[in-house]
């Protein structure tokens, strides 16, 4: 179980996150939506501790997550943020490799292999395992830093913008594939998402920050109201039950 | 294109038959003493090869860069400037008085200290730009080297004297006991750093991966830095500042060795810069009749290949 409490983070003069809480039992698929800047990747990182948090705390089990064993928590939390620049030179399979670092600190068993390898297959990359990341695609690269994050294999698993660069097939591949982690291997994901209506077609949860505060919280069927989303981000939105799902319009 | 392990093994080939030229070319007079000479000198520049290869390759890790170095950074401007004040305060009377080992002990201890505290600072937080990084090194280098010259021509003739014999410590005069004591440090560090390759491989892909794989980024790079300083302070000691031949190393070592994980890159730059000391020294001491001008040579080639990458790139 996940527990934020009162967690804020300031930049400067800004606060970015105030005063958030909530708290995430295990399994199940969360999504965190929101305008730009509303502070969606901050509150994630401070959740996988990659930021010290200003106030409050986040405790995972009980256990303050800043204070907690980095490499410990690295078997039970992982996280994939936006940027995935490396200076380094390496193939897909290198990289995806690196997600069993907190088990075999570096040194591959015939376990961690055949994990890469189905990692690899997950995320449709098999065929590119061994093309170095400066030769891919965007989407594609994006695709290997999540096979890294899966192949952590842990209960916990913080992604934010994963869907960025990819295509709408790869989009519904990722989407179907955090969904499959939820159900069949009781993985608790939480996704910062800017499409709203993947959001609503696939998560248990959704949580929408607005300027740095936690604003609403629910099932999709209680965030995807036309007057809740035009407030949140400030254009006209409808909404339209198609095929038993709540889809947003707001192209127009 | 051989696997990188292959072509590891290949450099090792060519060093070792460099080393053994190095030890033969043109023997004359007495044989014993002429090669116990060499060996001295061979020893030497081994070690230098490991502390500024190593030190280099893992600076870059920890930067996140091609381009910058310990030595771009001011790390041996500020080990000479260490040296300097240690004499400046203390005065030659009391100084060289003390064993050389001590001596050479406490500058390295002051230097590790300092560059801790400086770099640290430099490098923690959220990644900082290179250009600003280059110009923090630089200016920090001018400094230092500024400060050394302005207590250099405060200090007494015979200090003076004293000190200079210290900073211009040339590879063909090497002193022995120095080189043991120096040789301990380099090689205990350069245990460490390769004990750490698998973490660095991580560090190398930036801190928030490497914090979420469960490496403690900031606690790494404070150990990493004080290895780096000590190896640094030793060849610094050995040989006196060399600005460009780590840069030389540690990037064709990136280009040649066909991987960037760091237990290969690691040896790799080492052994490109034994045979970068070694030959060239070999050729100008043997082919020219130039001994003293092996670092000229290498600063005047390391620093047109620095600036033709910064130009041309920017970034690697």
């Amino acid at each position: 179980m996940i527990e934020v409490r009162n967690v804020s983070k300031v930049y400067g003069a800004r606060r970015v996150v105030e005063d958030v809480s909530f708290t995430l039992p295990p399994g199940g698929v969360v999504s965190l939506i929101g305008p730009n800047g509303a502070g969606k990747s901050t509150l994630l990182s401070v959740m996988g501790r990659l930021l010290p948090a200003d106030g409050g705390q986040v405790l995972l089990d009980g256990r303050d997550v800043a204070a907690t064993d980095s490499a410990a928590l690295a078997r039970r939390l992982s996280i994939l943020r936006q940027e995935n620049h490396f200076v380094s030179r390496l193939t897909v399979r290198d990289l995806v490799a690196f997600g069993r670092y907190p088990y075999s600190g570096g040194r591959l068993t015939a376990e961690d292999r055949d994990r890469v390898a189905e990692a690899l297959a997950f995320l449709d990359l098999t065929a590119l395992a061994d093309r170095y990341l400066d030769q891919l695609s965007g989407g594609q690269r994006q695709r290997a830093a999540v096979a890294m994050v899966l192949c952590q294999n842990t209960d916990y698993i913080l992604l934010d913008e994963p869907l960025n660069n990819l295509d709408m097939r790869h989009a519904v591949a990722m989407m179907r594939l955090i969904r499959r982690a939820a159900d069949d291997l009781g993985r608790t994901v939480v996704v910062v998402i800017h499409d709203i209506n993947f959001a609503s077609a696939y998560s248990d949860r959704i949580l929408v920050m607005k300027d740095g505060r936690l604003q609403h919280d629910g099932p999709p069927a209680e965030i995807m109201r036309p007057d809740l989303l035009e407030a949140v981000f400030e254009i006209p939105v409808q909404v339209r039950q198609i095929e038993g799902q709540a889809v947003g319009i707001y192209y127009r | 294109m051989p696997a990188p392990k292959t072509r590891l093994l290949l450099l090792l080939g060519l060093t070792l038959v460099v080393c053994a030229l190095f030890m033969t070319v043109g023997l004359r007079g007495r044989l014993s003493y002429v090669l116990a000479y060499r060996a001295q000198v061979m020893a030497a520049m081994v070690l230098v090869a490991v502390a500024v290869g190593a030190s280099t390759v893992v600076f870059q890790t920890l930067t996140r860069n091609r381009i910058l170095t310990p030595s771009v950074m001011g790390f041996d401007a500020l080990f000479v400037l260490v040296q300097t004040a240690v004499i400046f305060f203390l005065g030659t009377g009391g100084w060289t008085g003390w064993p050389p080992l001590l001596r050479f002990g406490v500058e390295t201890a002051l230097m590790v200290g300092f560059a801790c505290l400086l770099y640290r600072w430099m490098l923690s937080g959220p990644r900082r730009d290179l250009y600003r990084l280059l110009l923090a090194g630089l200016v920090c280098g001018i400094l230092f080297r500024s400060l050394s010259e302005l207590m250099q021509r405060m200090l007494a003739p015979t200090e003076f004297s004293v000190l200079q014999g210290r900073l211009f410590a040339q590879l063909t005069l090497p002193a022995g006991d120095l080189t043991l004591a120096a040789g301990a440090l380099v090689l205990t560090a350069g245990a460490l750093l390769w004990r750490s390759r698998r973490e660095l491989d991580v560090m190398a892909l930036g801190r928030e991966t490497a914090v979420a794989l469960g490496v403690g980024h900031d606690r790494v790079v404070t150990r990493m830095l004080i290895l780096i300083a000590v190896m640094v302070s030793a060849s610094t000691a050995l040989i006196g500042p060399l600005t460009f031949l780590g840069f030389v190393a540690a990037t064709l070592a990136y280009q040649l060795a066909g991987t960037t994980r760091h237990a290969v890159v690691l040896p790799f730059a080492t052994l490109l810069a034994v045979v970068a000391l070694a030959g060239g020294q070999m050729v100008l001491e043997y082919g020219f009749g130039m001994a003293g001008t092996l670092s000229v040579v290498i600063e005047f080639a390391g620093g047109s290949l620095f600036l033709w990458l910064l130009v041309r790139k920017g970034r690697m």
